[in-house]
């Protein structure tokens, strides 16, 4: 039979010779290879203080977009809701009262806008169906938590804050899902 | 008078340096194993993980303490206790550094220079399988049984050939002390040790001394992953910890002995332009730090192989022990008695 790569050895029952019955050569080269890795690079990265670099378009927690004025994106048209495969989201939807303005960029908006992280999948669908600009996914991971009524996400958590230094920057990821990078 | 508290303050300094010696081989162990497999290790607790030792010992203390109902309590408790006092017991007779003047006479640095050291320890060593039996075996747990048996068919198979190991060692220095054993590698400005004339007897010793401390490849009393545990299956809190507590006494002091049997104890190359040229007291702090030197590279050594080679199947290991340590224990034996009989 052809090998499947010419890593493969021929395996053989024959008698050993009285060198490699002792064991002793064996046992040194393989006290050379663990010498070896003593002084090799370690692989480990210390998590909390050190972070990995993420892919441009990683999927992690979603942000609510508010538009250059500050005012929400999202008219809880539900779309995102329907396009949800695990059906994570749930919104309630309000009308804008007069004094609003600064506050919702159309005259429809979330009054509650929840989603449920133990459901959601990461895929980006809701992100896709959006017609606003509101959802995105982001690079941030989402932190363990104690009770399970702690991970459906509410408004609060979700929407990206008004003051430019809490803005959530989703730029690299749109220009990388447009580019297809991976 | 101050020779009995110099004594006791030997005895006092030598408990607390073996159990901090014990107590750091843990981290050691976690680190190197760490390293060898290209991983970080535990360094959370303190700088580079230097507390974990401590945090282990607390995390210990605290867990709770379960006495098996069908186990027999009073065998159950003193078992780990045998274990830790046999593990102790043997450093007395090692000489950790060369006479000192003490109120006008010259005391050895070793709590006490038995005449009979060697016998002592090998006395003390087979003791130590009690611990172990004992603790197996009142567990009433088939798992912890197989364990306690494995471990003294282990122990009792390799105390043989490293006893005629060292009867070669005896023989060729003509003294059961140990002192005198260290001080009879000295020759050679320091570099005569026994390593050199009993390369074999060396190797049959170290392999036995890795069976002794059920160290791997010989941990088959423990073989987590067949018998979860085997004689401390049903250990919990400190009891456990006692008894892997004295499995680390027991590599250092394992290193001990190989150093002063085969490696010139505190002996090495230079030592007497140094004697001349520092006082009493220092010279004996450095040899005592030669010695530790050695044996801090044997427990590296214990722990490299640990990392190296997987476990022996039970049949190998003693088929290992009586049909090739033995015999090979044997020969020694007597090319080493012939060579002194015509050539002395």
């Amino acid at each position: 039979m052809k090998p499947l790569t010419n890593r493969s050895k021929v395996a053989s029952n024959k008698e050993m010779t009285f060198v490699e019955k002792l064991y002793i050569p064996a046992i040194m080269s393989g006290m050379r290879i663990t010498l070896k890795h003593l002084f090799k690079k370690k692989v480990t990265i210390n998590y909390p203080e050190v972070q990995r670099e993420h892919a441009q378009v990683f999927r992690g927690q979603h942000v609510l977009k508010r538009d250059e004025e500050g005012r929400e994106n999202c008219t809880a048209c539900g779309l995102c809701a329907v396009a949800c495969p695990a059906e994570a989201i749930t919104m309630v939807a309000g009308e804008r009262q007069k004094g609003e303005e600064h506050l919702y960029r159309e005259e429809k908006y979330a009054v509650e806008y929840n989603i449920n992280m133990l459901r959601c999948i990461f895929c980006g669908l809701c992100e896709e169906a959006c017609p606003k600009d509101a959802i995105y996914l982001t690079d941030r991971i989402n932190l363990s938590n104690y009770g399970r009524d702690r991970f459906i996400y509410t408004k609060e958590y979700l929407v990206e804050g008004s003051e430019a230094v809490n803005r959530i920057d989703v730029n690299p990821r749109r220009k990388g899902v447009r580019e297809g990078a991976l | 008078m101050e020779i009995i508290i110099f004594k006791v303050v030997l005895v006092i300094v030598l408990f607390a340096v073996s159990l901090g010696i014990a107590a750091y081989s843990t981290l050691a162990e976690r680190k190197i194993a760490a390293f060898f497999q290209d991983r970080v290790g535990p360094n959370r607790a303190g700088p580079f993980g230097l507390l974990q030792p401590l945090a282990d010992g607390v995390k210990m203390i605290m867990k709770e303490e379960i006495i098996p109902q069908t186990s027999n309590a009073f065998l159950f408790i003193i078992g780990p206790g045998i274990s830790m006092v046999t593990a102790l017991m043997t450093s007395a007779v090692i000489p950790w550094g060369p006479n000192i003047t003490i109120a006008g006479q010259s005391v050895a640095l070793q709590v006490a220079d038995l005449n009979i050291g060697v016998l002592y320890v090998l006395g003390v060593v087979s003791i130590g399988v009690y611990g172990i039996m004992i603790g197996g075996w009142a567990s009433n747990n088939k798992f912890a049984l197989l364990g306690a048996v494995r471990a003294s068919s282990q122990m009792i198979s390799y105390e043989l050939a490293m006893g005629m190991s060292i009867i070669a060692i005896v023989m060729s220095t003509g003294s059961l002390t140990l002192g005198n054993i260290v001080t009879a590698q000295s020759g050679w400005g320091g570099m005569a040790w026994n390593v050199f004339w009993q390369p074999l007897g060396f190797l049959i010793f170290i392999i036995c001394a890795f069976a002794e401390c059920n160290r791997t490849p010989f941990d088959l009393p423990e073989s987590e992953t067949e018998l979860v545990g085997g004689y401390h299956t049903e250990y919990s809190s400190m009891k456990l910890g006692f008894y892997l507590f004295s499995e680390y006494v027991n590599m250092f002091i394992s290193s001990a002995m190989i150093s002063c049997l085969y490696f010139g104890g505190y002996n090495f190359p230079g030592m007497s332009s140094v004697q001349a040229s520092v006082g009493e007291i220092p010279f004996a702090l450095i040899c005592a730090g030669v010695f530790m030197a050695k044996v801090f590279f044997f427990i590296f050594f214990f722990m490299w192989i640990r990392w190296t080679i997987p476990r022996f199947r039970f049949d190998q290991l003693m088929d290992l022990g009586w049909k090739v340590l033995i015999p090979l224990s044997i020969l020694n034996m007597l090319v080493t008695g012939a060579v002194l009989l015509f050539f002395n």
